[in-house]
This record gives C-alpha cells, sequence and structure tokens, in this order.
C-alpha cells in the first residue's frame, strides 16, 4: 500500500462512484481538479509559514478511510442531547451522513431551504455549480482541496431576501467509530439581502471515535443580511479536526462568530471573511479550552476590501497540563477601505507550566484614515490572587475555579444564544466549577 | 492587662527570610482574648512582613521560632487552615479581582468558614440582610456588592471592604495591615468604628501601623515599636504619642541600630 497523501488517490477512485453527485459534469471536474491539487501540494508541513506552529506528522503518518456507509442508527444515541429541549431546524450526520430520521424540520417560511447537501447535488447540482467553492480557493494548500474531492455531505441553507428564520438551525455532525475513518463535511450557507438566521454547528464524539473530520463551510451574506455562527467542536481526544470558514460579507451585512474548540487531539480553525461592503460588520468571538496533549490551532483572516467595514475579535484560551493553543490573527486593511474599524484582542490562561500558547497578532493597513487596535496577553494566574482567596478560607482549586470562570465570563456574555450557552456552562462546570461558582456565574450573565 | 485570659496567640523567637534576606530576627509577642496589639516602626522594620507571615504567604521563609494560634501550630497550616480557624489579615493593598463579584467572594469565603466550623451554608436570604446591615455599618454603597472585587474601588473603598469582610467573617484575631495608610479622616472614623463594633473579650486585634493617627480612635493595650526586624520596645498607648511627638530616630539609636 502506498503511504503519504499520495495514497488517498486510490481512495479516490474507489470511492468517487459513490459521492453524491457522480455524473453531473461539472461537478466531477471539481472534484477531479481538486485531487490533482491535493495530490500536487500535500498536507502542508510547519515549512508553510501559517502551519509553522502545528506539525501534522501525526495525520500524515496516518491513513484515514472515507466512510462509506454509516453506522446503523440504533448505534448511535446521542450522548448528551443538550438541544433537545430546544424547538428549532436540526439536521444530523453520522460519520459524514445524513440521517433523515433524526431531523424534525419545523414548518418553514416561504424562501427558506434547509436541506442536505448531498441531495442537493443529487436533484437540483445547477444550484450549487457557481456556489461550491465560491468563497474557498481550491489552490490552498492540502485541506480544501482534499474536502472538495472528498465532500459527501453537509448542511444546505439558503434564506430568501428579508427572510427571519425565527429559530436557531443546528447542524450536528456525529463521528462514531474508533477506526481512522474520514468524514468530508461540506456546508453552504447563503443568506439573502436582509435575511437573519442563527446557525450552530456542532461536532461531538461517541466515546472514544477517533479519525479525521475535515469541514468546510462556506457562508455568503447578502446586503443587509445577518448571520450568528456558531461552532462547537467536541470531537474526542484522540481525533483530529480541521475546519474552514470561509465567509463573504457585502454592505451592511452583519456576521457574528463563536468559535469554540473543546475537544479533539489535533484541532485546526481557518476562519476567513471579505468584508467586501461598505458598512458590513463582523464579531469573531473564540474560546478554546484543553487539556492533556490537546492542540488547538486558531487562524483568522479578515479582508477590509471596502470602506467603513468592522471586525471585532475577541479570543480566549484556557490551558491546562501540556496542552497548547495558537491564535494567529490577522486584518488585512485594503488601499481604498478608508474609515476601517478593527479591533482585537486575545487573552490566553496557563493553569500549567507545562501548557503553551502562541499568539500572532498580523495587522497589514494599507489605508491611512483607519482606526485599529490589537492587544494579546498569554498569563498565568495571579499568585496575589490566589493568595486573597486563600487568605479568607476559600481553598486554592476553588479559587482557581473563580478565576477560570471569570476569564470565561467575557466569551460567555457574548454568547446570545441561551441553549449554547447553558451547555458551554455545563462544561466548565464539569471542568472548573463547583455549584457556588456555577451560581456565581449565572448572577454575572444575568445581571 | 489579664493573664488569665484565653491565650490566643503565642509568637517565640521568629526568624524570617526572603530570597535570603533577613527580615525578622527574633520577634515574641503573646496576644490574649480582648486585647489590642498595636505593632508601630518606620519603613522596612518588618511589621508588613509580620502581618503577612502569620497569614501563611508562601513566599516568606520562616528560618526559626514558632508560631501558635489558639494552641495550634500556626506555621504548619496553609493561610486557608489560619483563616477557617479565624485569622484575619487587612490587606494594605487588597487586590483587583476581575470578574469575580464582591458578593459571591464574600459568600465563598464565609461559607469556607462556616463548613470548617461544622455549620450549614447560610441560606441566600439570611446572607445577604447580615451583609447588608453591615454594609450600611461601613458607609458603602450596595452596588459595590455587585462589582468585582475591589475593582475600580477607590482608596477608601478597598480598605472598607477589608473591614467588611472581617465583620462578615467575624474572625477571633484580626491584623490590621496599614489599614490607615491613604485613609482620609472621615473613611479612618468609620474604619475605627467598624472594628470597634467587633471588639469582644473574645476577639483580639493586631493593628500594624505607621503612625499614631489610628490609635486615636481604636485604643490599643499594648504598643511594641518594630525596629530591624525586632520588638525594641513595648509599653502603653503612651507610647505610640511618643513616637508621634519624636519620630523613630531615637529608638533606633536606643537599640543600636544603624538605619
Amino acid at each position: 500500500m502506498m503511504t503519504g497523501h499520495v495514497s488517498y488517490a486510490e481512495d479516490f477512485k474507489a470511492v468517487a462512484a459513490t459521492l453524491p453527485g457522480v455524473g453531473v459534469p461539472w461537478l466531477e471536474q471539481l472534484r477531479t481538479n481538486a485531487m490533482e491539487s491535493f495530490l500536487d501540494s500535500g498536507f502542508p508541513t510547519t515549512r508553510i509559514e501559517d502551519w509553522k506552529y502545528t506539525d501534522l506528522r501525526s495525520l500524515t503518518r496516518r491513513h484515514y478511510t472515507p466512510v462509506t456507509r454509516p453506522p446503523s442508527i440504533d448505534s448511535v444515541i446521542p450522548a448528551d442531547p443538550w438541544w433537545q429541549d430546544e424547538l428549532q431546524h436540526r439536521l444530523v450526520f453520522i460519520d459524514g451522513h445524513f440521517v433523515p430520521e433524526l431531523c424534525p424540520l419545523h414548518p418553514l417560511l416561504n424562501g427558506v431551504t434547509i436541506t442536505s447537501l448531498a441531495r442537493v447535488l443529487e436533484q437540483q447540482p445547477d444550484l450549487l455549480e457557481h456556489r461550491l467553492g465560491r468563497n474557498t480557493a481550491l489552490e490552498q494548500p492540502g485541506f480544501n482541496a482534499f474536502n472538495t474531492a472528498f465532500m459527501r455531505d453537509g448542511a444546505y441553507l439558503t434564506l430568501g431576501d428579508g427572510t427571519v428564520l425565527e429559530q436557531s438551525v443546528h447542524l450536528l455532525f456525529v463521528s462514531t467509530g474508533t477506526d481512522l475513518s474520514m468524514r468530508p463535511v461540506r456546508n453552504i450557507i447563503v443568506a439573502g439581502p436582509h435575511s437573519h438566521a442563527t446557525v450552530v454547528e456542532s461536532y461531538v464524539a461517541l466515546g472514544d471515535a477517533a479519525g479525521l473530520t475535515s469541514a468546510v463551510t462556506e457562508i455568503s451574506l447578502e446586503t443587509g443580511a445577518h448571520i450568528e455562527h456558531y461552532k462547537l467542536e467536541e470531537e474526542s481526544a484522540s481525533a483530529s479536526h480541521i475546519a474552514g470558514i470561509y465567509v463573504t460579507q457585502e454592505r451592511d451585512s452583519r456576521f457574528d462568530s463563536h468559535n469554540i474548540a473543546l475537544g479533539g487531539q489535533l484541532v485546526r480553525n481557518d476562519l476567513q471573511i471579505a468584508l467586501n461592503g461598505p458598512g458590513a460588520a463582523t464579531t469573531l468571538n473564540g474560546l478554546t479550552v484543553t487539556r492533556g496533549r490537546q492542540h488547538v490551532d486558531n487562524h483568522t483572516r479578515v479582508d477590509h476590501n471596502k470602506p467603513q467595514a468592522r471586525s471585532d475579535e475577541w479570543y480566549r484560551g484556557i490551558l491546562d497540563d501540556r496542552s497548547r493553543s495558537i491564535f494567529n490573527g490577522r486584518i488585512v486593511v485594503h488601499p481604498n477601505a478608508q474609515q476601517t474599524v478593527s479591533h482585537q484582542a486575545n487573552h490566553s490562561l496557563l493553569l500549567s507550566g507545562d501548557a503553551e500558547a502562541d499568539a500572532k497578532p498580523q495587522l497589514e493597513i494599507h489605508a491611512d484614515d483607519v482606526q485599529c487596535t490589537h492587544g494579546c496577553t498569554v498569563g498565568q494566574l495571579d499568585e496575589d490572587v490566589l493568595f486573597y482567596f486563600r487568605s479568607r478560607g476559600v481553598d486554592a482549586v476553588t479559587a482557581r475555579n473563580f478565576l477560570v470562570c471569570a476569564f470565561a465570563v467575557d466569551v460567555l456574555e457574548r454568547i446570545r444564544l441561551q441553549p449554547v450557552r447553558r451547555m458551554l456552562e455545563r462544561r466548565l462546570a464539569g471542568r472548573f466549577m463547583d455549584m457556588e461558582v456555577l451560581d456565581s456565574l449565572r448572577e454575572r450573565l444575568s445581571g | 492587662m489579664n493573664t488569665t485570659a484565653r491565650e490566643i496567640l503565642a509568637v517565640t523567637g521568629l526568624q524570617v527570610a526572603v530570597e535570603g534576606k533577613a527580615l525578622l530576627n527574633g520577634i515574641d509577642l503573646t496576644v490574649r482574648a480582648g486585647e489590642v496589639h498595636a505593632i508601630m516602626g518606620p519603613n522596612g522594620s518588618g511589621k508588613s512582613t509580620f502581618a503577612q507571615v502569620l497569614a501563611g504567604h508562601e513566599s516568606y521563609e520562616v528560618l526559626q521560632g514558632s508560631a501558635r494560634f489558639l494552641g495550634e501550630d500556626l506555621l504548619d497550616l496553609p493561610a486557608e487552615e489560619r483563616a477557617r480557624r479565624g485569622l484575619f489579615l487587612a490587606f494594605q493593598y487588597p487586590v483587583e479581582i476581575p470578574g469575580v463579584s464582591n458578593i459571591y467572594f464574600l459568600k465563598a469565603a464565609l461559607n469556607a468558614v462556616r463548613r470548617h466550623q461544622g455549620l450549614d451554608e447560610l441560606d441566600a436570604m439570611d446572607f445577604i440582610s447580615q451583609v447588608k446591615e453591615k454594609l450600611a455599618a461601613m458607609q458603602m454603597d450596595e452596588a459595590l456588592l455587585y462589582r468585582s472585587v475591589n475593582e475600580d474601588f477607590s482608596g477608601g473603598e478597598k480598605k472598607r471592604n477589608e473591614i467588611l469582610q472581617m465583620m462578615v467573617l467575624e474572625p477571633v484575631l484580626t491584623i490590621l495591615d496599614e489599614t490607615d495608610s491613604g485613609l482620609d479622616i472621615d473613611a479612618l472614623k468609620v474604619v475605627a468604628d467598624g472594628v470597634n463594633s467587633m471588639r469582644s473579650p473574645e476577639r483580639a486585634f493586631i493593628i500594624v501601623t505607621h503612625y499614631q493617627r489610628l490609635l486615636n480612635y481604636i485604643e490599643p493595650d499594648t504598643v511594641h515599636v518594630l525596629s530591624a526586624g525586632r520588638i525594641a520596645r513595648s509599653g502603653g498607648p503612651e507610647l505610640a504619642i511618643e513616637l508621634e511627638q519624636r519620630g523613630y530616630g531615637w529608638l533606633e539609636q536606643e537599640a543600636g541600630v544603624v538605619p
């Protein structure tokens, strides 16, 4: 058997006929081109500047096999149904395959489409011909081409002119099995003029599900559209998760991103936002909570292509044990993008002397009438503050929990979607809190 | 002085260093229930070091000597255990804790003490009404309860907040570390009233101060003067007045210390 990235050529040959949209000429061409591009470039190495801190050798040494058939539904009982009390639209994917039986779709408004990408590729591929890959260049080395070649399913969401979707859309991606399976996911979201929706992408694992999730989400916001997007990554401690979110924004549109990384052994998120119209605004919130030997690499890039757009970025990390996080925040203000407002802040809290956080803000400003700020800190818990707690009878562990929560509050209070906030409170509670601390957090959030 | 009263603190021959530098060179001090001791002295004489060591700050190295608190070996206990047993330090520089509200900080502290005493946690309503009563006594704005601990508090508010914590926790031994520094006369009176309201035959106080001013409002039983890490002299309240008039220089000369 061949090794290295070239070995995926065989998988591609083996599964191509089973992928959705087989026989659609433009799609077959797209996949073939993507595969060729991937075979040329391979996976990124640390010699590439954008991958300097993330060594993929643990991933590239292994070979991940496409899952051509999902496990039976009976064997898949979602471990933590935190979403089930909420009335919302839901699409469930198991190992990358859509499972309609688990998806209650509430009556939809006119002008809204929520369905699986595979269905569209099979039934109305024309809808996607000029859409797929529009926001993500295939020439980007490695994973995007890989994803395009193997993509099987994901969500397809479109909102017509002026459509407001009251209930959130939950895209649930469940990883199962402990073998080295490959789960390519592609989501397409198109928000028409002045439309609004809240979309939650969550990635969860059953047990110790390993393997590789490769997820690409393309989001297009037309004039005045507003998308609130949550990405919740809770894969198992032995899984790899490589994701990209590629967003284009027209005039006066608004994109709010919440990028929460809690699980996974090797995690990479690329967020790229192109502000293509005046008055466009984007907010990027991030929270990374790691332990063990987890490695989470968040790369964000915002391109201010037009004047009078705004970007605000707030990323925080809480790192324990020997875990590691990377934050690379690139802001490019192009020459005509006058009156740009851009703020970026990245703060990391190290709970262990062996944890490591790397922060790299990159501001490239080619316009002169702009307001840009950035700041980053990496620190440990303040010894004086810990002593102050202890001098009042509060033990060091409880004190630490208070301080971790205080650190996380900044991110939590930006999360408007209550079920997500509650889920995150529970996750943090499981790791860092007793009830007293949780109460104080709730009080703070409701205040 | 009532020598039959319960012994709260007994310090014997205490020698302390930080990073190899000797700061306390043999302190002997006994504090009994009901007593108020003032510890005075020039800057660098070891006053704050003494207060921090008693509270359990770990950056100080105890070289020799002992300290017993309510009959137990104090130096063996971690800081939180000292606090739970009834030792309280009002900080010279209270720290700010962004993101942790004052009310929850108080509650966590009180519950830690109550658990140690084998008591149930206070009912939320009882707790809040008790705290509000004490807050009023300290002439503090209720809004301070819901702000982050000491964050953006004025100097006076921080010191009042320390006394508020003391009133809520009801410690056996309170050590005030230069609580008077930076206070205007009105705030000084409020702080002194707070302390005086807690004076009882069961409790004791150690007041660490550079100036005699606070002692006009909280009258000590004994005044000790620290110089170069030793108690150079002890006396009654009149010693504080003498120091106010003459400064510390004469004492250091008497003690043979080159300043």
